[in-house]
C-alpha cells in the first residue's frame, strides 16, 4: 500500500517534471537553454522508465534505459558541438 | 508488484522513491525559475544525481527484497550518468559563454592574449608559434 502510493507519487513528480521541460523546450530564450531542457528530459525519462520497470516487476527496462542514457548523451554533445563549431565531426 | 514484503522494506523503498521524486521535480522547476543561463545549468544536476540515483537505488532494493538477489545493472546507469553529466555541463557552459556573455564586459586577463575561451584557433596557433620561437 505504502509502496504503491510512493510509486504513483514519484511517477507523477517525474511526469510533471517532463511537462515543465517540454514547456521549457518550447519557450526558452536561447538555443543552449533548449539543449539543456532536452538533456533534462532524457534524464527524467530514464527515471520514469526505471519506475515503470519497478511497477511491472521486470528488469527488461534497464537495458532500454542504458540505451536511452547513451543516445541522450551523444545527442546533447552533438547539439552543443554543432553550436560551438558549426560542425560535429571535423 | 508483489505484495509479500515486510512493512519496513516498503517504508525504506517509499523514502527513496519520494525523495527522488521531489528532487526530480525541483530540478525541472529550477530550470524554469532560475534567472540566467549559467545558474540554470545548476538546476538539472539535482535531477541527475539525487533524482535518478534515488530511483535506481530504490529499484535495486526492490529487486533485492522481491527476488532475493542483488542486481548491479542500476549501478551501471548511475556510473554512466555520473561520468557524462560533467561533460554535458562543460559543453553547455561553453555554448553559453559564446552566445550570452558580452566579451567587452569581462575583466581583461594579464598579458596581451585574450581569455583562452575567447581566443580563436588561428590566433592561438600564431601566439604559440611566436612563443616557441622566442624560447
Amino acid at each position: 500500500m505504502i509502496l504503491t502510493s510512493a510509486l504513483i507519487f514519484t511517477t507523477g513528480c517525474f511526469a510533471l517534471a517532463l511537462l515543465m521541460n517540454l514547456w521549457r523546450v518550447v519557450s526558452a530564450p536561447g538555443v543552449p537553454d533548449r539543449i539543456l531542457a532536452l538533456d533534462t528530459m532524457v534524464i527524467n525519462f530514464i527515471a520514469i522508465l526505471v519506475l515503470y520497470g519497478i511497477i511491472e516487476g521486470t528488469a527488461v527496462y534497464f537495458e532500454a534505459s542504458i540505451l536511452i542514457a547513451m543516445v541522450g548523451f551523444i545527442s546533447t554533445v552533438a547539439y552543443a558541438r554543432f553550436m560551438l563549431r558549426g560542425n560535429i565531426i571535423e | 508488484m508483489s505484495a509479500d514484503m515486510a512493512l519496513w522494506q516498503e517504508i525504506v523503498l517509499a523514502v527513496f522513491l519520494v525523495t527522488a521524486g521531489i528532487f526530480g521535480l525541483v530540478g525541472s522547476f529550477g530550470l524554469i525559475k532560475l534567472p540566467d543561463p549559467m545558474t540554470r545549468l545548476h538546476a538539472p544536476t539535482k535531477a541527475t544525481t539525487l533524482g535518478v540515483g534515488g530511483v535506481l537505488i530504490a529499484s535495486m532494493l526492490y529487486f533485492f527484497f522481491a527476488k532475493g538477489h542483488l542486481s548491479f545493472h542500476e549501478l551501471m546507469i548511475t556510473l554512466f550518468l555520473f561520468l557524462t553529466a560533467p561533460i554535458t555541463a562543460h559543453f553547455l557552459a561553453k555554448a553559453n559563454l559564446h552566445t550570452d556573455v558580452n566579451r567587452d564586459a569581462v575583466p581583461p586577463p594579464a598579458g596581451d592574449r585574450p581569455w583562452a575561451g575567447f581566443e580563436s584557433d588561428e590566433a592561438r596557433r600564431i601566439a604559440e608559434d611566436k612563443a616557441s620561437k622566442g624560447a
